[in-house]
């Protein structure tokens, strides 16, 4: 009886009506420019709100996020090339190993509380950077280049960097009903628990090391997954981009600007974020600022907006509750 | 009545403190055991050793023939051991209904989400709650807020229950209304562990009583009883008429 | 052997400055328990001060330590108003965030203004030479003075009214206010300190080693080494951290690339905190 209820909910189709513009927009005037944008959107909307799993769903704080993306994308990068996999196959194959490792790093490193693993998550990052980059049958240091062949087998440069675009949007919808689907399970119950206060969520029953580390987990699948897709369409991939914690780093504040523990927040601050960065980025007196302003909005949503856009929308509108989550 | 809880020789030391020492007692089924004795006796240790905040150095407890000593608390709950804490916790992001949920979803059945529903209005219903189900639990009185500490504690479908000064910061009237939820939870066949310092009502409330001091059983008996016994007088009463106008009902 | 011992020695040395920054952080934790985690960044505003102050003006290194300890102080306490003085109360998470994002300002600042260039303060100093080897004269000034320091930091904790003051904060704020202590100021204070600490050993390690804008992140990895394991608020054991961090660096650099050294701290780290929560040098037992 309430296994098709979420049909019914207007969120549900609100992700979908979403996933669809993504994908109609570019295909209708054939816009390669909006797509190679919409792309990264895609990417940031997925790696915000995997995290908002950590962040917003369990209040553990990943700093080191990106390590997820990164060996996704090393992972699936070389089944294809030395394997020849079908990138599809190779991105949820990466996404596999890269959550099963999660799954036993987070049982380890999950024992420690707030601030020591927001620590350590920067720290295993550190670790596999360093690791990759002195790794030479994954090209060390300077990283793996992908050649045109490639591209053959889903058939030929044009054909794959669309297939790849709408495999990415599918895998930003999927990360989106992930959230929605994990928030309104038992599952999503005992996290949120966690998340309010772990010592009383552990004497109320909630098994707090198995679902903190489940929840770990599942937050690096999908990101993984994206970071084989987004590597390969690169052409190219090196330890100083796939493992940039300054990425991550963003990540956070999108997380937060958009509304922690929201579905749409860590999407609408992906979004916003990535508008601004392009902004600044191609602005030449800001170049160099982006680190800055995000810093400056972190300290602004913290101090006087912690519930972000989504908090914000909230209070000034309380019926969106209901259909905007 | 079977033994339910069992509790045996009991210790715990904090660096040079003796928080328990050798500690026996037993909870029989469907009992309501009152846990008396002066502020740092010991008693919330107590509760936090059934509940495997802290493993004892010595000792064992056994609950319905297993042994629970040292397990992990959210394995007690699974056990059938349910509790509530003397400074509340509520979980403040989440709804009263919400809260209530999380108890019932992870408590002794394991209930799905549409099970724990049910179950939470259900028990919000007993406590008095139901009309709050939707509002915010940061928003509820001190005495809401301890409603809902039981209420949640409740939803867990324990065998036993565990209060920890449940009627600390009530007024007159809320304590009676309190009093009789409780009554009305033993009412249906759950055993309560209570720790209290409002000794009316804990006198009238128990079955049993054992009284602790500086981490040692003094005495364990009837109400009656204990407020005769001259070394609990001594140790926490202190002054004989106060024991005397207890034995005819009165205020202390 | 006799080439690893004086690793070893060097490590110690070097490992006392560590332990000094740690201190700063450590301070802050006790306090307040607030994780600074703009630390990295106040080690190399310490670091950028210490250049700019004795190049441009010509100022012998080791006379800038004070007015460097100073501007530390003031930054210190700036950076509590902006970002610390309204997460007291709020859930740990904020701070962490608060603290990351002056950071991230202050790092995103100092990559526009200096890039990623390398910088040195030059410094002549004798070094002393024993049995062949010679122990930098930067190295023995730098232990020297965190020595100085150390005494004057416990000095002032125990004898001054203000650092009594930040003790019995540290121990209970809410009866420290009822004695009439004004808490904020004294927060104010300590985190004042804290950082200070930080710039006066970001300068010292500027007269050892060259450094750039992204220095502070290996340096705030290894304070926060040191602090977890001397114990969280635990001083003395930060200092005691630091000396034992230093001599694993002496240890280790002679076996491998200095790449690894990061990672290597990394996994002390991590396996220091699930196996002794409390730090190694944490003398004072208390359970819960």
């Amino acid at each position: 009886m309430d296994r098709l209820s979420f049909l019914r909910k207007p969120f549900f189709w609100i992700i979908i009506a979403v996933a669809a513009a993504f994908v109609v927009l570019p295909l209708w005037h054939n816009d390669v420019a909006l797509r190679e944008s919409l792309i990264l959107a895609a990417v940031y909307i997925i790696l915000a709100s995997n995290l908002n799993l950590m962040i917003g769903y369990a209040g553990y704080v990943n700093f080191g996020s990106i390590v997820f993306f990164g060996l996704g994308g090393y992972i699936g990068v070389f089944l294809i090339i030395d394997y020849g996999m079908q990138p599809f196959l190779a991105a949820l194959a990466a996404g596999v190993v890269v959550s099963a490792l999660a799954l036993v790093l987070g049982l380890g490193i999950l024992r420690l509380h707030g601030f020591y693993f927001a620590l350590a998550t920067i720290g295993v990052n550190q670790a596999v950077q360093s690791f990759v980059s002195n790794f030479t049958p994954w090209g060390g240091a300077s990283g793996i280049y992908i050649s045109m062949s490639a591209y053959q087998l889903l058939g030929g440069p044009m054909k794959a960097l669309w297939t790849i675009y709408f495999l990415m949007v599918g895998v930003m919808a999927v990360s989106l009903l992930l959230s929605y689907a994990i928030k309104t399970s038992k599952f999503g119950l005992g996290l949120l628990a966690i998340g309010q206060n772990e010592s009383a969520a552990g004497v109320l029953g909630v098994p707090t090391p198995l679902y903190k580390a489940m929840a770990y987990s599942v937050s690096a699948f999908l990101p993984a997954v994206a970071g084989c897709l987004y590597f390969f369409k690169s052409a190219f991939i090196q330890p100083v981009d796939a493992f940039d914690l300054s990425f991550s780093t963003e990540a956070v504040v999108m997380v937060m600007l958009g509304g922690q523990g929201t579905i749409a927040g860590p999407a609408i601050g992906a979004f916003l974020y990535e508008e601004l960065r392009g902004w600044l980025l191609t602005s030449a007196t800001f170049s160099n600022f982006q680190l800055v302003i995000a810093g400056a909005i972190l300290l602004v949503i913290v101090t006087f907006a912690p519930g972000g856009v989504m908090g914000f929308i909230h209070r000034y509108l309380p019926k969106s509750r209901k259909f905007l989550q | 009545m079977t033994d339910l809880l069992e509790v045996n020789n009991l210790s715990l030391r904090f660096g040079g403190v003796r928080a328990v020492q050798g500690l026996s007692f037993t909870v029989r089924e469907k009992e309501i055991l009152g846990l008396i004795g002066p502020n740092g006796a010991g008693k919330s240790t107590v509760f936090n050793l059934i509940d495997g905040i802290f493993p004892p150095d010595e000792g064992s407890i056994h609950f319905a023939g297993k042994e629970i000593t040292g397990e992990k608390p959210y394995r007690i709950v699974r056990h059938g051991i349910a509790r509530t804490h003397q400074i509340v916790q509520p979980l403040t992001g989440m709804s009263v209904l919400e809260n209530c949920m999380v108890g019932a979803c992870f408590g002794f059945e394991n209930q799905n989400l549409h099970h724990a529903r049910e179950t939470a209005f259900e028990v919000l219903k007993l406590v008095g709650l139901a009309e709050r189900a939707e509002h915010p639990a940061s928003q509820l009185t001190i005495a809401g807020k301890k409603r809902l500490e039981l209420a949640r504690a409740l939803c867990a479908r324990p065998k036993l229950l565990l209060l920890d000064e449940v009627l600390a910061g009530l007024n007159p009237s809320e304590v009676e209304r309190m009093i009789a939820i409780i009554r009305g939870i033993r009412e249906r066949g759950v055993a309560i562990l209570i720790i209290e310092h409002l000794m009316q009502a804990i006198m009238s409330l128990s079955d049993r009583i054992v009284v602790l001091n500086t981490g040692q059983k003094l005495a364990e008996g009837l109400p009656t009883e204990i407020v005769h016994d001259k070394k609990v007088i001594e140790a926490y009463l202190g002054d004989p008429n106060i024991v005397a106008k207890l034995a005819n009902g009165g205020a202390p | 052997m006799l080439g690893i011992l004086a690793s070893i020695a060097d490590g110690l040395l070097i490992g006392s400055v560590y332990g000094m920054a740690a201190m700063g952080l450590t301070l802050i934790w006790g306090v307040m328990n607030v994780i600074n985690l703009t630390h990295g960044a106040m080690i190399v505003a310490g670091m950028f001060a210490m250049y700019l102050i004795s190049d441009w003006l010509g100022i012998s290194p080791y006379a800038v330590v004070a007015p460097v300890a100073v501007i530390g102080f003031g930054a210190g306490v700036l950076i509590y108003w902006l970002s610390v003085h309204r997460m007291m109360g709020r859930p740990p998470l904020m701070s962490l965030l608060s603290t990351f994002a002056v950071n991230l300002v202050l790092i995103g600042l100092g990559t526009d203004v200096w890039g990623t260039e390398l910088f040195n303060v030059q410094v002549s100093l004798p070094g002393l030479s024993f049995a062949g080897y010679t122990f930098p004269g930067t190295h023995l000034m730098a232990a020297a003075l965190t020595g100085v320091i150390t005494v004057l930091l416990f000095l002032f904790m125990q004898k001054t009214r203000a650092g009594k003051a930040i003790r019995a904060v540290a121990g209970n704020r809410e009866a420290a206010e009822l004695v009439g202590i004004p808490t904020t100021r004294v927060l104010a204070l300590a985190f004042g300190l804290g950082v200070a600490l930080a710039c006066v050993s970001g300068a010292l390690i500027a007269t050892m080693f060259p450094f750039t804008v992204l220095s502070g992140g290996a340096y705030q990895l290894k304070s926060f080494v040191v602090t977890v394991l001397g114990g969280l608020g635990n001083p003395a054991g930060a200092l005691l951290g630091g000396v034992a961090l230093g001599l694993l660096e002496g240890l280790a650099t002679p076996f491998m690339p200095v790449s690894w050294t990061s990672v290597i701290e990394f996994v002390v780290f991590v396996i220091v905190l699930i196996a002794f929560p409390r730090g190694l040098f944490n003398f004072t037992f208390r359970r819960s």
